[in-house]
């Protein structure tokens, strides 16, 4: 109906319509006007126009004849609307004809008016009247659109025919016409003509007027619809809906080409609409000139519909699909069900329309139980009748007799001679044959004659018992009569006939025999020469053993004959004519009819009468009345259902059913099996199924008409008694009087019935195809498509689908068919795949550009994949490259390495086995527990993203109500926090570590007998020179103490981390004070600035002490005066290490730490004479040691990692679980910064109440026997041993997620462990040694939240450090712990209460509730909970000769790194050195450090006289050898320089039991004196 | 090394952080910052800027236009992770406290020549009508922790955010040797880009 060329029309009128305006404003104004309206409804008919719109179209017809008429008269400029939008929308919606029509009259129109009004055109107006610019309404224009007044009601009734009829170039009618409405018009015009040539000056002249001008009253801005259109036209393109003419979509001169047509597929293309291709024709025309997007055959290309036919899916079984089933409402026509009807209606359609005719035309049985006796009989006689007639229909003897006949004939004919032309040979080759065939042929004649003869003898004789049967019983039951027709013969001629028979056949059979004679004869010769050469023979032989015999008297005992001497042939005896005439003749008797002898011909009949019931006798009438009874009816059962059955028929007297009924099956399904079931209803009792008849499925050829009715025979294997005449079934019965020949005789019968195929009614036989029967497919649905049911039935037979597949020529190419060609190709390839599974992305193959194991093979793709797992080793790696040849195979290897090793023990990096495998176990640990909480991580909280402000409580607000009127600057100015910086933002360079060192307090000082080996002279000098530029406070003193001026010790502070080393200035003094920041930078493993990371990092800050020791090196005192040659070195005092996880949570370190100083400092000592100083002695009565003050951070605060959000499960009881929530809160409420702890977490990831560790565990007897008088020295030694066990911060191990606890003697089978394992042990061992000991968790020095052992000794409380094996004092103020949070014994918990937790300031007695909540108390008594640690530790010796070995490697190790470190130095070792400190370890351990400075260096000053010396030993714990390392290189004893130094190390490991080691390091320099 | 093909890709993002529509506030700066996979790297340019503080335009459009220049090269090895370019807009608020006006992201556009895009910006809202209100009086709006949150999209379940206005930015993409490494990122329609591209959702 719409058609595209409107828009053509349009377009190209607008194009003329621009010209027009343009030459209009050019040359003269000329006003435009619009057309007489579009007699479009008379035109289209479309006469169902409502009123409305009539109504519409007469106003616009006096609106535009008025217009027309005053242009002509009166040029002034019109209105710019050439074409109202109505009539615009006439056109775009209605026919094509009309509007172009009218376009083009309009434009003649046009030109007409034109040249008419051209000369009247005055200058005048267009002097006046700028010309608008076109396409915007003037201002006139849009004041006459709203003010224009149309009056069009007085010339309705006549304009109204009229601008139906009007013509477009019937201009003069129009003219004529137009008289009433120019008036008004002309009138109106003529005033708006004024008031718009006022407005337009106004508008022209506006910034020059008056204020009071630009109040001027101006028309609302309109854009008329038509420009608006006109500007959209410019904008928008809008494609034709016409059908693109073919030439245009295909190059020049080429005929579109159809593929289709050439044979080759192209798919079936997705449905588009007409109108839809159309527009997208003319659009890809416009758009872009190349016919890229065209095919050869003029159409849009296209890919075949890429719908399925056939769902991927298979149907589900759910409930899902039940509901929706029930939802859909199916409209099915009624359908009239009619039992018993002629046709089975098959719901459905007609493809699958095919027609099975089924006829039963009835039933006879051929045993019955009801069945008399004569009608066995009479069965009987039927069914011999029956094979009589089939007999004689073939008549096989008289067949057989004419064959013999003829064969002798041909043999007579091959006899005689006069027949010449034949050979010899053949002949008697043919004559022997024939006479052959002759024998054969005769044989079976008598065959047959003898059974017709039987056959017949055996009717008469059935038919005479029924005779006298029925004379018998005195009744009868059938009508059976049996005639026997007596054909009379010519006797003679018969006669004849046979003697000539008889005779021929004696004759043949005489033959015969003389052949056989012959043959006989032959062989008996041959036998009998043979017979006669061997006697010969054995004659000779006997004559030549007579002569043995008699040369040899002694009568050797004759031999008798072998046994196999031939007997004697006896001659064949010639055959006796007369004998074998008597055979044939006997012969002849029995089998053939004696001539003369009328043939029988039996007539069986039914002509008999039945004897009526009254003269039966009562059995006999119970018989009948129960066959009456009796009916039978059948059930059609097609592929075993049901489908149809007959009515039911009373089983008649003579046991024949009628039924005569035709079932018409309408099927689908290709019929697999087709059964009668044959039921017989007796009376009202029920049914039963008496036999079932297989029937066979017709072939497609037997169609309905053709089909001959068949008798299927069936038999029943039931057991039927009767108490009347019946004979019954399946039982014995005899006819005899005497009950002997007894016979059992089973219910059977014959269906007669035909089975065809229908034929539909234009003549086409309803037969599912061949093809399908070919195939074997069930159903003929499926047809269409092949594939699915090749998927569905397992009756494929491949070979034959192939072959059908290549008879009804399959197109390979179309898709189609692609799924069976495929499977086509695979039967025929032998291998049968058929998939028995669904695939969700079957197509996923498709889209594989690569096989996987390619993918795999791939560097990078691999390398992609660890990374998006967060393999440690790839987690941060950056930009990967681009090609797999740029990604170098080491790249894998760490990680191949770890997978590798995962399960193998490496001991090469560990030189200890047993801490090998610990090192294994622990990193397995670590994996599980950090996989474990890697999802964890993942989970993000609000504030994770969202930096919110808390709701302010009350008291919040009222303390920043009170800052409000703080002072702005206080005076003692409180800490701000910092703001804290999430790690994901940080880069390399972003974090530092600073460390300040503010003062440290009793440094060991030089001992002045150092100064006989020194210049003491010339180092005083030096340094009073220092001194000047640097006074310290401290140095007044020292001076005055030291009378030679010379200074105690010079030491400054080295900070090292991450190999990075920063020092501070030299001070001087036991006691300095430095006050320096140092920065220092730190980098994040693999710059992963992750908090998992940031929490894993094992560096530790080392803070090392050192002396700074200037000498003079000038080798001339001439010199002296002229320049300074001194040779700084500094020796090493002491170190304090702090871990960076430390660091990194505790966001800052401030306080004094004691300097571990090692045993041995030879040349210093502390003198404590020398620095009596402001009462220290009293605080470090127990402790002394050097101190230093230190405040450490970190720039920028980083937000410390949170532990893990998760409960663990456990085996505690819930009710104590609940008490120690309660607890915690109750506390946490109190005192939210002290530590309590009740629930730990076990290895195993469970949670466990902490009393459940604290149980007595002795230490190893080697430790008490040592010391066995003193107790406190045992203590020492057992916390001694506690401290050797390596220790590990469960933080690194486990990076920061949780704080595992493990037992002691997993503790000591790992040996590592945090603080809260050694202090474990440590009040294990504590406990069985008798004392009262806790556990104390608070903050300590530099560990933050940490674990003490708290020990009672009789008057006064002992603070033990588990990992260092220091104790302290309750009131030592040097004691590293800085808060106590709650204690923990073996049977309760108690919380601190007090206001203060500092241990300075608390009391210890725990018995008070006042100062200690306890968690069981006399509300929650203690249940008795049972350890979770051993019954006791066993301790195995560790194998000295290991420990032995180990030290050999650790020195050997040792010394490479040393040697390694001075990559520009000869590393000389001085062996002599090395073993006198060698046998100086020893002693050290024995003593654990303490009072053998003197002894020792008495020792090697004796030892090393003219060295200069200076070394110390080092103590650790043995975990692994990189600390060991770290702990030299940080002495810097290798950073000497002086040309001839030389080294020395020693290494001592002493093992104390379960492989705790203790290592001694020994290592100095030593320059020799000259 | 260029005859052995490259090994890396480079794309060259200039353009400008044009203007904004946020109808209900003025004055206004933006921040930016580039956001990329493990595989990028800047090689020039700067990744981050922070613009003047503009007022609205007195005419209808109250535009507020910084014309804020970004200039940026990347190179890579892959795709994956490409650059995408974080907005976070601040401004007064009543009480005069810099709040966030709005936080939004975009990817780098892939093909080659000049691209506009507007961004929807968005704010975290408060957890409950109590915070807003206290959130409104003391000047601290809920903020994310990392603007870089709104580049990714781990986490951003836990969150509630409110529309609050447009971002219009230009970009002209240079890329180099992406059809070497087989990245065929394709020239962009010409006259697409050539033509007025219809900014969605902005009113006009």
């Amino acid at each position: 109906m719409v058609s595209e060329s409107p828009h053509l029309g349009h377009q190209q009128e607008l194009v003329q319509e621009d010209s027009d305006t343009r030459s209009l404003s050019m040359t003269s104004r000329r006003g435009p006007r619009s057309l007489p309206p579009i007699p479009s409804a008379s035109r289209t008919g479309f006469a169902e126009f409502s009123m409305r719109e009539r109504m519409r179209e007469k106003l616009q017809a006096a609106r535009s004849k008025a217009e027309s008429t005053l242009l002509q008269e009166i040029p002034t400029p019109r209105p710019r609307r050439l074409r109202s939008p109505r009539e615009k929308e006439l056109e775009t919606e209605f026919g094509t004809e009309p509007g172009e029509e009218v376009q083009r009259t309009q434009q003649e129109d046009d030109s007409q008016s034109y040249s008419r009004v051209k000369f009247r055109d005055s200058v005048r107006k267009i002097k006046s009247k700028p010309p608008v610019p076109p396409g915007f309404p003037s201002a006139e224009e849009a004041y006459n659109f709203f003010t224009f007044n149309f009056d069009p009601e007085p010339e309705e009734s006549e304009e109204k025919p009229k601008a139906k009829n009007r013509d477009g170039t019937n201009q003069e009618e129009e003219e004529g016409e137009e008289e009433e409405p120019p008036v008004q018009g002309e009138h109106k015009t003529d005033e708006e003509e004024l008031l718009s040539a006022k407005d337009d000056e106004d508008f022209l002249l506006g910034l020059d007027h008056r204020a009071e001008d630009f109040v001027a009253v101006r028309p609302a801005d309109y854009e008329s619809v038509h420009v608006r259109l006109q500007m959209e036209k410019e904008l928008l393109f809008v494609p034709s809906r016409l059908t693109v003419p073919t030439y245009k979509k295909l190059p020049e001169n080429v005929q579109p080409r159809f593929l289709e047509d050439e044979g080759l597929y192209i798919g079936a293309r997705p449905e588009v609409p007409r109108a839809c291709q159309n527009i997208m024709e003319n659009r890809l025309l416009t758009q872009e000139p190349g016919r890229k997007w065209f095919g050869d055959d003029g159409r849009i290309l296209a890919l075949p519909n890429p719908t399925k036919g056939f769902p991927s899916r298979p149907p589900i079984l759910t409930r899902e699909q039940d509901i929706k089933a029930e939802l859909e409402t199916l409209y099915k026509k009624a359908v009239k069900y009619v039992h018993r009807s002629q046709h089975m209606i098959g719901s459905g359609d007609p493809p699958g329309n095919f027609q099975l005719d089924i006829d039963i035309s009835g039933l006879i049985f051929t045993h019955h139980p009801c069945f008399s006796r004569e009608h066995v009989l009479a069965a009987k006689l039927a069914q011999l009748y029956d094979q009589y007639l089939a007999r004689h229909q073939r008549n096989k003897a008289k067949f057989l007799t004419d064959k013999l006949q003829a064969l002798r004939n041909a043999v007579q004919t091959g006899l005689n001679p006069a027949k010449p032309h034949k050979s010899l040979d053949t002949t008697q080759k043919a004559i022997n044959e024939y006479k052959s065939e002759i024998r054969q042929t005769r044989k079976l004649r008598d065959a047959e004659q003898e059974k017709d003869r039987t056959l017949l003898k055996t009717i008469i004789k059935v038919w005479k018992e029924m005779k006298s049967l029925r004379e018998f019983q005195r009744f009868t039951n059938t009508p059976l009569k049996l005639v026997l027709r007596k054909e009379k013969v010519d006797q003679k001629a018969d006669e004849e006939a046979f003697e000539a028979e008889i005779q021929a056949e004696i004759s043949e059979l005489l033959e015969e025999h003389m052949e056989e004679y012959d043959q006989k004869m032959e062989g008996y010769r041959a036998a009998y020469q043979q017979w006669k050469a061997w006697k010969k023979a054995q004659r000779a032989k006997k004559k030549k053993k007579k002569q043995a015999v008699e040369e040899h008297p002694d009568g050797e005992v004759e031999e008798p004959y072998p046994g196999e001497e031939p007997v004697k042939p006896v001659p064949p005896e010639p055959t006796d004519r007369a004998l074998v005439e008597q055979q044939v003749r006997e012969r002849a008797a029995r089998s053939r009819r004696r001539p003369g002898e009328p043939t029988l011909v039996p007539e069986l009949s039914l002509a008999g009468s039945i004897s009526p019931n009254e003269q039966c006798p009562r059995a006999e009438v119970l018989r009948r009345e129960d066959v009456k009874r009796r009916s039978i009816y059948l059930k059609v059962i097609f592929n075993d259902k049901e489908v149809s059955r007959t009515e039911s028929r009373p089983l008649g007297a003579d046991f024949r059913v009628h039924f005569g009924q035709i079932f018409n099956l309408q099927i689908f399904n290709w019929p697999e099996s087709l059964t009668l079931q044959v039921y017989e209803t007796v009376g009202h009792s029920g049914t039963t199924l008496l036999a079932e008849v297989f029937l066979p499925v017709p072939e497609t050829t037997i169609v309905t008409g053709r089909a001959p009715i068949e008798e299927v025979e069936f038999s029943s294997n039931q057991h039927v008694t009767l108490d009347h005449e019946g004979v019954g079934s399946g039982v014995p019965f005899s006819f005899e009087a005497d009950g002997s020949n007894q016979l059992i005789l089973m219910t059977s019968g014959k269906v007669s019935n035909s089975v065809s195929w229908a034929i539909g009614e234009n003549g086409i036989p309803l037969i599912p195809p061949l093809s399908e029967q070919n195939i074997g497919f069930r159903s003929a649905l499926k047809r269409a498509d092949a594939i699915s049911s090749i998927g569905t039935s397992g009756l494929t037979d491949l070979k034959k689908l192939a072959k059908w597949a290549a008879e009804s020529k399959l197109d390979p190419n179309d898709p189609n068919n692609a799924p069976l060609m495929q499977l086509i190709s695979v039967a025929t390839s032998g291998e049968s795949y058929v998939p028995e599974f669904f695939r969700l992305e079957q197509l996923q193959q498709e889209f594989n550009f690569v096989s996987d194991e390619e993918l795999n093979r791939s560097k990078r793709f691999r390398l992609l994949c660890l990374r998006s797992q967060e393999v440690p080793e790839f987690r941060n790696y950056k930009q990967i490259p681009a090609y797999d040849r740029e990604i170098m195979e080491k790249v894998f290897q760490d990680y191949e390495k770890r997978l590798r090793d995962r399960n193998v023990i490496e001991t090469k990096d560990h030189t200890d086995t047993h801490r090998a495998i610990v090192a294994k176990y622990l990193q397995q640990v670590r994996e599980s527990v950090i996989n474990r909480f890697l999802i964890a991580k993942h989970h993000f909280l609000l504030s994770d993203l969202i930096v919110e402000e808390e709701v302010p409580n009350i008291s919040i607000l009222g303390l920043s109500l009170f800052k409000l009127a703080e002072q702005k600057r206080p005076l003692r100015p409180r800490r701000k926090g910092r703001k804290k910086v999430t790690a994901q933002t940080l880069s390399d360079g972003d974090i530092k570590v600073l460390v300040n060192v503010i003062r440290a307090y009793d440094i060991p000082v030089r001992k002045p007998t150092a100064s006989k080996f020194q210049q003491p002279a010339r180092s005083s000098r030096t340094f009073s020179e220092k001194r000047a530029a640097s006074p310290t406070t401290h140095s007044p003193t020292h001076s005055a103490d030291y009378p030679l001026g010379q200074v105690l010790v010079r030491p400054f502070v080295e900070v090292s981390f991450q190999r990075t080393i920063c020092h501070t200035t030299t001070a001087e003094g036991p006691n300095p004070s430095w006050n320096e920041e140092l920065e220092l930078p730190f980098r994040a493993p693999n710059g992963d600035y992750s908090t998992a990371s940031l929490q894993s990092v094992k560096d530790d800050v080392f803070i090392n002490i050192f002396d700074e020791v200037l000498y003079d090196v000038l080798e001339d005192d001439r010199e002296r005066g002229r320049g300074i040659h001194t040779r700084i070195e500094r020796h090493w005092l002491g170190s304090v290490k702090i871990p960076f996880s430390t660091i990194y949570f505790q966001a800052k370190i401030d306080g004094t730490f004691k300097i571990d100083i090692p045993p041995v400092l030879l040349g210093y000592s502390k003198e404590r004479s020398l620095i009596l100083e402001r009462g220290f002695d009293a605080a470090r009565s127990l402790s002394a040691g050097s101190y230093i003050t230190l405040f450490i951070t970190i720039e920028p605060q980083l937000v410390p990692g949170e532990s893990v959000r998760e409960k663990f499960d456990s085996q505690e009881d819930e009710k104590l679980l609940q008490a120690t929530e309660k607890f915690q809160t109750e506390c946490a409420l109190k005192f939210p910064h002290r530590q309590c702890l009740t629930t730990v977490t076990d290895i195993s990831g469970k949670t466990v109440f902490v009393t459940r560790y604290l149980k007595p565990l002795s230490p190893p007897q080697e430790l008490l026997d040592a010391r066995p008088n003193d107790p406190q020295a045992t203590a020492e030694l057992v916390a001694r041993y506690v401290s050797l066990i390596p220790f590990l911060p469960d933080t690194v191990s486990f990076a920061g997620i949780c704080d595992l606890w493990s037992t002691s003697d997993q503790f000591l089978d790992l040996l590592a462990g945090d603080e809260e394992e050694h202090a474990v042990l440590l009040c294990n061992y504590f406990l069985s040694l008798g004392k009262k000991a806790w556990l104390m968790m608070g903050s300590a020095i530099p560990e933050g939240p940490t674990a003490y052992v708290l020990t009672q000794e009789q008057s006064h409380y002992l603070i033990w450090n588990p990992c260092t094996g220091h104790f302290y004092g309750q009131f030592d103020t040097f004691c590293p712990l800085k808060s106590v949070g709650c204690l923990i014994g073996p049977d309760n918990i108690w919380f601190n209460t007090q206001q203060y937790d500092s241990p300075l300031r608390i009391n210890f007695d725990v018995t008070k509730p006042k100062l200690w909540k306890s968690f069981f108390s006399r509300s929650l008594p203690y249940p008795g909970l049972s350890s979770v640690q051993p019954e006791e530790l066993i301790y195995q010796c560790t194998d000295k000769a290991a420990a032995a070995e180990l030290q050999d490697r650790i020195e050997k190790i040792l010394k490479e790194k040393i040697m390694d470190w001075r990559p520009r130095h000869l590393t000389r070792w001085n062996r002599y050195c090395t073993s006198a400190l060698r046998h100086f370890l020893p002693v050290l351990e024995r003593s654990r450090g303490e009072d053998v400075e003197d002894d020792h260096r008495a020792e090697l000053l004796k030892q090393l006289g003219d060295y200069r010396f200076s070394g110390f030993p080092l103590h650790m714990p043995y975990s692994e050898l990189k600390p060991l390392i770290e702990a030299v290189y940080s002495t810097g004893v290798h950073n000497i320089d002086v040309p001839n130094v030389e080294f020395a190390l020693a290494v001592y490991i002493h093992p104390y039991p379960k492989n705790v080691l203790s290592v001694w390091i020994y290592v100095a320099s030593l320059i020799r004196n000259r | 090394m260029a005859a052995a093909g490259p090994s890396v890709f480079l794309l060259m993002v200039n353009g400008q952080v044009e203007s904004a529509q946020f109808p209900e506030y003025d004055e206004l700066y933006c921040k930016y910052c580039f956001v990329y996979g493990q595989d990028w790297a800047p090689t020039a340019g700067l990744e981050e800027g922070i613009s003047q503080i503009t007022s609205k335009s007195q005419d209808v459009r109250q535009a507020l236009v910084w014309n804020f220049p970004i200039d940026v090269t990347f190179k890579s090895t892959n795709p994956y992770g490409w650059p995408q370019i974080v907005l976070s807009v601040y401004g007064p608020d009543v009480f005069g406290n810099d709040v966030v006006r709005g936080y939004g992201a975009v990817h780098v556009p892939f093909s080659p020549g000049r691209h506009k895009r507007t961004i929807p910006m968005f704010v975290p809202e408060s957890t409950s009508k109590l915070q807003r209100l206290t959130s409104w009086f003391m000047g601290r709006r809920p903020e994310y922790t990392d603007p870089k949150v709104v580049a990714q999209g781990e986490g951003r379940e836990v969150t509630r955010v409110r529309s609050q206005g447009f971002v219009t930015l230009l970009f002209n993409v240079v890329t180099k040797d992406m059809r070497k490494l087989g990245y065929d990122t394709g020239p962009p329609d010409t006259q697409r880009a050539s033509g007025p591209s219809p900014p969605q959702g902005l009113p006009r």
